[in-house]
């Protein structure tokens, strides 16, 4: 297959030494091993999450956003707008639409883009990591590439909110999307397939401000995991991962359980199968060990 | 005149004019039906003061400080669960959102309200340099209730705080200045500028 080349929106979180580093890091792994090229937004910004909304208002919002795109109009124009990031997949499309639907917001956004010397066309693609997986590489070409299949593995795939809704997977299904048990089968593991918290609410950023009330969600987003005979979860969610990996030992200090349950990326799954070492596929980036993969990714 | 009281003069009552005037995707309002779909499918349902399709209903009835001053808009996490289900398509996260923001606005947001407290600390940290501090978010999160507290809530999350660090997700090195936009000047001025546009337009809005 042809190189892909994608323009790139890593987000706040992908940064080196923050939250969601190791997904960053094996993200490279995997698009290494599938030869797509990424090239990331020059000086793209943070698109505010969807926490943003009480500090800054609609305009302020839709430029930081509308600020990367046209970035990315200027330095790629050829190539679609990739993020790996859900919050930031999704502010991103969302700021896209609400501009192509609103002429008056389009002017308005394109004045204040002019004070950073920047025009917005807005006609991109802008698309989630998981959709250049499924859509561009394919399930099939995605498989052929596996040298360690994670036998014996089984896996929840918890999809969560923002990758999923409002505009989720072409072709999935809100309640019951699909996507993620099919690249779990195609690493050769097994899915959980009455994962029942699959695109349960993990209390997002409220997990901060709310953390009693988003905790109780998070205990049951793991606790059907368990029940569910999982050995770990996996999720394409930057905000889920930290949230159903962090807080496990609080839980367990609040409700009495024994929750030590792996939570990794997709990205991850695809390095260890593809043969990559524990520290390429970002491993050691797990709170929670995940003891399974290091082992099959150590043979 | 306080906006709050210039808002309650211009539109004497007719708090559903007022809503479809000055809150982001205000206009849907009087599509809801009241089904009871969207407050049935949030996950912080039961600790919304009035639930969204209730939000709805009083919107309509003119209950303008009862919805304003509630604490029920704070409890939406984004997961877009009413928006995937609402059989009119409304686009209710985004309205509740706009009627929090519009409730900053007035100066009618609950004293401590602790989401809209974090989301001013996040907007702040943010277009600072145009890219999320994560340390100093978290510190400014632990510390937002005062100093005391801020040193119960930092040791309860020492063992999270570490196990971040550990793995190199986290580092001391953002405490002095940490990821940025080169930019961050262009940015400023953007952000000023769509500021500017937005005030006026409410300013204009509705006459």
């Amino acid at each position: 297959m042809a190189k892909k080349s994608y323009s790139f929106y890593p987000g706040c979180s992908s940064q080196k030494a923050a939250s969601a580093s190791n997904y960053q890091v094996s993200v490279d792994t995997m698009c290494q091993e599938l030869d797509i090229e990424l090239n990331e937004i020059p000086d793209w910004n943070c698109c505010s999450a969807s926490i943003g909304y009480a500090g800054g208002g609609e305009l302020p919002r839709l430029a930081l956003s509308a600020r990367n795109i046209a970035l990315s109009e200027e330095a790629h124009p050829e190539q679609d707008i990739v993020a790996t990031c859900a919050a930031c997949w999704l502010a991103t499309k969302e700021t896209q639409q609400r501009l192509n639907e609103d002429e008056e917001l389009m002017a308005e956004t394109n004045t204040a883009l002019a004070e950073a010397g920047l025009k917005l066309k807005n006609d991109k693609n802008i698309r989630h990591m998981v959709e250049v997986l499924i859509e561009d590489i394919g399930y099939e070409e995605l498989g052929s590439h596996v040298k360690k299949p994670l036998e014996g593995l089984k896996i929840a795939g918890y999809v969560g909110c923002q990758t999923n809704r409002p505009f989720g997977i072409a072709g999935e299904s809100f309640e019951n999307p699909k996507y993620l048990d099919k690249m779990i089968e195609t690493v050769g593991a097994e899915a959980c397939d009455n994962y029942e918290k699959k695109v349960s609410c993990c209390g997002g950023a409220l997990a901060f401000s709310e953390p009693e009330k988003s905790q109780a969600l998070i205990k049951e987003i793991i606790e059907s995991a368990y029940d569910n005979g999982a050995d770990m979860i996996v999720t394409p969610c930057p905000v889920c991962q930290m949230n159903t990996e962090v807080y496990q030992d609080q839980i367990n200090a609040k409700y009495g359980t024994k929750f030590k349950m792996p939570v990794v990326y997709y990205s991850q799954l695809l390095s260890v199968a593809y043969g990559k070492s524990a520290k390429e596929a970002a491993l050691d980036g797990q709170v929670i060990p995940a003891k399974q993969l290091e082992e099959i990714a150590g043979k | 005149m306080s906006y709050n009281q210039e808002m309650i003069e211009k539109y004497r009552g007719n708090f559903l004019k007022e809503v479809q005037d000055n809150v982001e995707e205000g206009d849907w309002v009087k599509m809801c039906m009241q089904c009871g779909v969207c407050s049935g499918s949030c996950p912080l349902g039961p600790h919304w003061e009035h639930p969204p399709q209730e939000i709805f209903m009083m919107i309509r009835a003119g209950k303008r400080e009862e919805v304003l001053e509630s604490t029920s808009m704070w409890m939406c996490t984004s997961c877009y669960n009413c928006i995937a289900r609402c059989p009119r398509g409304l686009p209710i996260t985004h309205i509740m959102h706009g009627l929090a923001t519009y409730s900053k606005r007035l100066g009618l947001v609950p004293k401590e309200q602790p989401t809209a407290k974090f989301a001013q600390l996040f907007w702040d940290n943010l277009t600072t340099t145009g890219r999320v501090n994560e340390l100093k978010l978290g510190l400014a999160l632990y510390f937002m209730n005062g100093f005391g507290e801020g040193i119960k809530t930092a040791l309860k999350m020492k063992d999270i705080g570490l196990g971040m660090l550990k793995t190199k997700r986290m580092t001391p090195m953002e405490m002095l200045g940490g990821h940025k936009c080169k930019d961050v000047k262009g940015l400023h001025a953007m952000l000023k500028k769509a500021e500017e546009i937005e005030e006026a337009r409410i300013g204009k809005s509705g006459s």
